[in-house]
């Protein structure tokens, strides 16, 4: 079990997300940096699909009442164990009644603490991730509170003692997350709507986030868009990247709580591949975005994951090939 | 059927239903969704149907095949041969739904707006909004929330200026041309003429929505007590 000393910002249980409810209005939700989240549970032998902690720009205060086996992947929030730093990107072994805090935020914008034997709360549509909203998910449909008691999974035997082995990802992996990122895009489905300048400046301008954004989107600033004649669209899906333009003409992309239709021009979308260093951004960030194709972007999209699968083997290895 | 189907992104594309006149487009919509749900391909995570359109979310990883240059050309070749074969009387799961409704007072504190603003009595708002048949066009917005068509334009309402922060779960509402129902408690500009206490998002459920696109909605008018009484036994059972 963890307690929690103090709740940070914004800190939830989350995992991949609810998928197959859409269709019934339910959004998906799940952790913004879905690669970070995924890694963090491949470090500790959990299946990727374990629910994990998100945390953003300011990181919570939690006391371990047994020990167990953590690991840190994300945004850079100076984590410590009792006081000394540790390092992300690897498996760490907690003992029993050390503290994990963290301090200042050196990169990024969220960060993900996975637990070796995952986190105990009921799942709800197939899934444990926090829908605000509707306040289902998670611990009790909310963020973490001070005080809030979170039961955790107990590391095996196994994976104790390859914990404590000096090993993490190689840093080649380990994603730079730039405060000006360049962003791939896709063309949206209404893209032809708007007017050429409109097409020219989304790949030519800086765009920032503004401070309107969270988990359900992030509204740009710096550039006004427009369509070539007002047009009344019939609703329809949107999905993570989708870049929706309101007649005020500020883009807005949309990310992990997105509703699960609407009615806004999409002028682009992102490329999965670049999604994780778009949740990684905060406000007052900047984007560029760069055009790419769908050819190139499923390309890169497999070796992304075929990456993924060999350093998860490669972890697997480690435990004993016994992981999910 | 006549359709297109587009990249929406690099996992997943739309399904758009042109209207030509011997078709109704939501009836060719459950078909694709019918199709989906009997017979799911191995690539599919998951579909978002609309009203014009069915959003097909994939997984490249396995739609990889040598035959095809990119995991798209494979998902939209394997729908397109698929469509071919939907039959014209694909099985329907649609459904008429009765929901009762407590309209006015402190259910429906705007009847008495959306009545003075169409030169009816609060009344005459009440037998038209429950003498009509819905149809669900499409669920969005709010988990469970049924965008319905078929209200008469002798109802209809503008949005309020500043959306109230709060509106109470299961509340019924009108925003210009259109009636739906809120499933849960969100902000919202709608102007709320009733309550029901029939629950439409049922998140213990594994189909989680009273309602799906397709179905038939009508409004029954029931008393305060009525009201109350439903409301008990509802919560009892679930």
């Amino acid at each position: 079990m963890i307690k929690i000393h103090k709740a940070g910002l914004q800190t939830t249980v989350q995992d991949l997300g609810r998928r197959g409810f859409q269709k019934f209005g339910v959004i998906v939700s799940g952790a913004m940096d879905l690669l970070a989240c995924r890694m963090a549970n491949i470090l500790v032998n959990n299946a990727e699909n374990e629910a994990v902690l998100e945390i953003a720009i300011t990181g919570p205060t939690m006391e371990f009442t047994e020990e167990a086996v953590i690991a840190i992947c994300g945004a850079d929030m100076s984590p410590s164990i009792d006081g000394h730093a540790v390092r992300m990107w690897r498996p760490l072994f907690v003992e029993k009644g050390s503290v994990l805090s963290f301090g200042p935020l050196r990169s990024g914008c969220r960060t993900y603490v996975a637990f070796s034997g995952g986190v105990g709360v009921p799942e709800v549509m197939n899934s444990k991730s926090t829908y605000l909203r509707a306040q289902i998910g998670g611990f009790h449909g909310r963020a973490l509170q001070k005080s809030d008691e979170l039961e955790i999974g107990i590391p095996s035997l196994k994976v104790k003692s390859s914990a404590a082995a000096n090993w993490g990802v190689s840093s080649s992996f380990i994603t730079d997350y730039s405060t000006e990122p360049e962003i791939r895009l896709l063309q949206g489905r209404q893209y032809e709507l708007f007017t050429k300048a409109s097409q020219k400046r989304l790949v030519t301008e800086r765009f920032e986030v503004s401070t309107q954004s969270d988990r359900m989107g992030y509204r740009l600033s710096g550039q006004s868009l427009s369509l070539e004649e007002p047009a009344e669209l019939l609703s329809e899906a949107i999905i993570f990247g989708s870049i929706q333009v309101p007649p005020d003409g500020n883009p807005i992309v949309l990310m992990a709580d997105r509703q699960t239709t609407g009615g806004y021009p999409k002028i682009g979308q992102v490329a999965s591949v670049d999604l994780p260093l778009l949740s990684q951004l905060k406000p007052g960030d900047g984007i560029r975005f760069k055009k790419t194709t769908l050819a190139e972007a499923q390309k890169a999209y497999l070796e992304r994951e075929q990456l993924l699968q060999q350093i998860k083997m490669a972890i697997q290895l480690k435990y004993g090939g016994n992981g999910k | 059927m006549t359709y297109s189907i587009s990249p929406f992104g690099d996992c997943a594309l739309m399904i758009e239903i042109h209207a030509d006149s011997s078709n109704d487009t939501q009836q060719e919509i459950q078909k694709i969704v019918s199709f989906l749900e009997t017979h799911p391909p191995v690539w599919l995570v998951e579909y978002i149907p609309a009203f014009t359109t069915v959003a097909v979310l994939f997984d490249p990883l396995l739609a990889v095949s040598d035959s095809f240059a990119t995991p798209y050309d494979k998902v939209r070749t394997e729908l397109q041969r698929c469509f071919q074969q939907l039959e014209k009387n694909q099985e329907s799961t649609i459904k008429t739904v009765e929901l009762p409704v407590c309209y006015g007072g402190e259910w429906g504190p705007d009847l008495e707006f959306v009545a003075s603003h169409n030169n009816l009595s609060p009344k005459e708002v009440i037998r038209i909004h429950s003498s009509t048949t819905y149809r669900v066009a499409m669920i969005g917005f709010a988990p469970g929330f049924p965008f319905l068509e078929g209200m008469s334009e002798k109802i209809a309402a503008p949005r309020k200026d500043s959306p109230r922060l709060r509106i109470p779960e299961r509340s019924v509402g009108i925003a210009g041309k259109q009636t739906g129902v809120y499933p849960i408690e969100t902000p919202g500009g709608w102007q709320l003429i009733g309550r029901t206490p029939l629950r439409l998002f049922l998140p213990e459920k594994s189909e989680p929505s009273l309602l799906r696109a397709g179905d038939f909605v009508r409004f029954v008018e029931v008393s305060p007590q009525e009201y109350e009484k439903l409301e008990a036994s509802y919560d009892q059972n679930t």
